[in-house]
């Protein structure tokens, strides 16, 4: 069995993103990129799936710029096996990028593709699901737990109010959630031979895929910058302020 | 934690310690000397430059020499010439441009370039991968490794995964071992295992103990109409005089827009209650600063010590198996707040004289010439020049100091002599008087707009620590920090640190606890440096662990 799992280099969890002074969007000069953190959940599950015996090759890919080749080669120094680059330096859209997943699944040939539930850089939760109508194949999306059964995938998804447990038969198409596993740490000796590990760039003209945007961004705003608190001095004094402000 | 842990092994040619100017220069002169030879490096932080913070004004001597034709590249250290260099005196109230005709001419700032020295690092990090340096960043080296006849043979990276009892959690990965012919220690001021080998080899044993300065630090987009491209301004005087310190502050206008403004406090100061983070919000709030403020909005915040002592606090550079370079060993030109000039130059001269004993067939022996060739470079004639500048303006204060300093500068520059012989230090920590002898200083509450609090600061360094991990600020004594620090010192590390790692809180029944937010850490190293009785130990978190400077 093959696992495909398609991974995107965002902004760093750990940066505050910062818009730029015309709106046009976030600014990413000097910032610190990596994988995104679902995405590392997507690679460490595939992973874990190898090692119980239950996969036997997997793949890895990105669509983004030259420097994408870095989250690549964190996820061959966490264990996956080779890695496919489509090199573009535009901005796509999930709709563009699903198509484009579409054609490397049709090449690749995968039994189950594992994508992170969304982007943490514009939070669209959407790619997943477009792949799956794309491919017209079953989807979990969402997922907390990963169980692969014979010719099936059971997967424990996390809805509003509970989870939900859905069996899915093979090939098919999961997105993950937080809580599914803690991705390991790639060891110094596994980054030394991951360097050495199959990845291949091709340009994004070779897929065949029209990625022409079909939204337009209006504009980018910081959220609204929180007013500082006033300390009271006694109960009265609060009391007397949410009177004023209706909530008492 | 296991007993015996198996750890992987690799053997290179030569292992560089810290990837800041100083080990990236070495390792693309290695490889620009002979292309066959194994380089690694080594960094701490999540990547290149996520832990590097200076000014900086950088004088491209030692880039001229590396890499001739930067100039002509992407480099973006070309972005910016130096356009105007200003230096203010400042009262509370005022500002007065000292004369440049009074300046020797060393303090010259022609030729040089303003940048972050975070983005250069990077654009050296590209330069020495291309060549083939393989660099391992987020990989801490935590333990020197010694031969049975006790020389270097290279270095332990840290372990992933231990809790914070210190036993391994379920995605424990062992540290591994890299050995080498040689083992270059560029770990920046005051490194860890630099302290260690400094030790081990009586490294100081000829030379005045270091001391240093604590630079906090911000980058702020600001009104492009204030903006002057190029403009590089250094100020001395108020705020640090009125408690007796000294120091200085630095505000550079760099490329898009962005001032990088910091102010260094010196760390041999006296009184217990001065506090460098309110003392560089007080700075900020000086009229001549805040105009150049106002209207803009904070990007960055961070802190680093930088190496004060001067030419007489160079130790000793080689010992069997290693060498210092850059900041580990303490190059700054103090004066002129320059250090990545010589960090990159003794990172070159350790390369080629690695190179040469490697092709002579030795190994893990003392490389003596090293040590010669840089007190032959000139490293060791900028540094002569200006070696009396800090103890001056220590020793005399200020305003005496500096008129001092700059008489010193000029015989030097000019007769070849200075005012008196390289004068003595003191180490910081042992300059701390007791609380009593002082009165607690009272800071303005911040404004939210130039002035800000030390958390809401700290979450602009973008540090991140994994939580569940031993406390990397270890106590030698535990009973410190509450029976001599408190009662004693009025707390110093309360204020010193400019994370807020530090905080005593009680604990009921009116007893009081030190507790360590380690997460905080910007590792600048302050407190292994400050503590009156060197009571704190700065060792090495887990890897990727600390700041994540954008370009600072
Ligand atoms: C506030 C401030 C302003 C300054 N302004 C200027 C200026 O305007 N111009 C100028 O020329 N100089 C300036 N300097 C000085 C200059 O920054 C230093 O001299 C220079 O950075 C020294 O280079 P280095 O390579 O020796 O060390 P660093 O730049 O400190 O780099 C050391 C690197 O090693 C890493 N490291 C440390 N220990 C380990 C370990 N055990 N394992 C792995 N990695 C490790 C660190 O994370 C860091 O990335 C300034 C310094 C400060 C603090
Ligand atoms: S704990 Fe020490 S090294 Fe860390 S930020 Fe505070 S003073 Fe600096």
């Amino acid at each position: 069995m093959k696992i495909l799992v398609p991974v995107k280099r965002v902004i760093d969890y750990n940066v505050k993103p910062r818009v730029k002074s015309d709106g046009s969007g976030v600014d990413l000069a000097n910032v610190k990129m990596s994988i995104n953190p679902f995405d590392e959940i997507a690679v460490e599950e595939a992973i874990r799936i190898k090692e119980a015996g239950k996969a036997t090759e997997i793949v890895v890919v990105s669509i983004g710029p030259a420097k994408a080749q870095d989250v690549l080669r964190s996820a061959l120094a966490m264990g996956a096996d080779r890695a496919i680059l489509v090199e573009t330096d535009a901005d796509l859209e999930p709709l563009a990028v699903a198509k484009i997943l579409k054609a490397i699944a049709l090449e690749v040939a995968p039994d189950l593709v594992i994508l992170g539930k969304q982007a943490i850089d514009d939070d669209s939760n959407q790619t997943g699901q477009m792949l799956a109508a794309l491919l017209a194949r079953p989807q979990g999306t969402f997922a907390s737990k990963v169980d692969i059964d014979g010719g099936h995938v059971v997967v424990t998804r996390e809805v509003d109010g509970g989870l939900e447990t859905i069996r899915l038969t093979l090939p098919a198409i999961v997105t993950t959630d937080l809580r599914l596993n803690e991705p390991r740490y790639a060891s110094l000796p596994n980054i030394m031979k991951a360097k050495k590990k199959p990845l291949e760039v091709r340009a994004l003209a070779d897929c065949g895929v029209d990625a022409t945007p079909r939204l337009k961004v209006l504009r980018v705003t910081e959220p609204p910058v929180r007013a500082g608190g006033v300390k009271v001095a006694d109960v009265d004094a609060l009391v007397a302020i949410l009177k004023e402000v209706g909530v008492a | 934690m296991p007993s015996i842990i198996d750890r992987d092994e690799m053997v290179y040619d030569v292992v560089i310690v810290g990837g800041g100017p100083a080990g990236l220069a070495a390792s693309i002169r290695l490889k620009q000397l002979d292309p066959d030879i194994s380089v690694c490096l080594l960094e701490k932080g999540s990547e290149i430059g996520a832990h590097i913070l200076s000014g900086a004004v950088i004088d491209p001597r030692a880039l001229d020499e590396l890499l001739p034709d930067w100039r002509e590249s992407d480099c973006p250290l070309i972005a910016v010439p130096v356009a105007e260099n200003l230096h203010w005196y400042l009262t509370a109230k005022a500002s007065y441009t000292l004369p440049h005709a009074l300046m020797p001419p060393l303090m010259s700032n022609d030729g040089n370039f303003t940048c972050s020295l975070g983005s250069l690092c990077r654009w050296l990090a590209e330069k020495a991968e291309a060549l083939g340096v393989e660099i391992f960043a987020g990989f801490p080296a935590a333990e020197v490794l010694y031969d049975a006849a006790g020389a270097v043979i290279g270095v332990q990276t840290g372990d992933m995964g231990v809790d914070h009892n210190g036993l391994p959690k379920a995605d424990f990965q062992p540290g591994m071992n890299l050995k080498a012919d040689y083992t270059l220690f560029c770990e920046g001021a005051r490194g860890h295992l630099t302290k260690r080998v400094k030790a081990r080899f009586d490294l100081e044993a000829e030379c005045q103990p270091q001391v240093y300065g604590l630079g906090i630090k911000e980058l702020w987009d600001i009104d492009p109409a204030r903006h002057m491209k190029g403009r590089v301004i250094h100020t001395q005087g108020w705020p640090l005089n009125e408690s007796g310190t000294w120091g200085g502050g630095f505000l550079y206008h760099q490329a898009n827009n962005q001032v990088a403004l910091g102010l260094v406090t010196a760390l041999d100061y006296a009184n217990p209650y001065v506090y460098p983070f309110e003392e560089f919000q007080r700075w900020k709030q000086h009229p001549a600063i805040r105009a150049v403020l106002e209207g803009g909005r904070r990007v960055a915040y961070g802190a680093r010590v930088i190496n004060e002592g001067g030419w007489q606090s160079v130790p000793q550079l080689s010992f069997p198996g290693g060498v210092l370079a850059g900041c580990s060993a303490g190059f700054v030109n103090v004066p002129r707040i320059k250090g990545t000039h010589t960090a990159m130059k003794s990172g070159m001269l350790a390369a080629e004289a690695v190179l040469r004993a490697i092709r002579s067939g030795r190994k893990q022996d003392r490389l003596v010439e090293y040590d010669r060739s840089v007190r032959s470079s000139w490293i060791s004639l900028e540094l002569q020049l200006v070696q009396n500048a800090q103890p001056l303006v220590t020793k005399w204060n200020d305003k005496l100091g500096t008129c001092l300093a700059g008489a010193d500068m000029w015989l030097r520059t000019l007769f070849g002599f200075g005012l008196s012989r390289p004068m003595q230090h003191r180490s910081d920590a042992s300059r701390l008087e007791r609380g009593k002898k002082h009165r607690p200083i009272a800071y303005p509450r911040p404004d939210g707009a130039i002035s800000f609090d030390r958390l809401t600061s700290v979450s602009y360094s973008f540090t991140n620590h994994e939580e569940d991990q031993p406390v990397h600020l270890r106590l030698r004594d535990c009973k410190v920090p509450i029976d001599l620090n408190l009662a004693v010192y009025a707390g110093p590390e309360e204020r010193y640190c400019p994370a807020g790692v530090y905080e005593f809180v009680g604990q009921g029944e009116g007893a009081v606890g030190l507790q360590i937010n380690a997460q905080n850490c910007l590792h600048c190293k302050t407190c292994d440096i400050k503590d009156p009785s060197q009571n704190i130990e700065w060792v090495c978190p887990e890897g990727g662990g600390g700041p994540n400077y954008p370009n600072m």
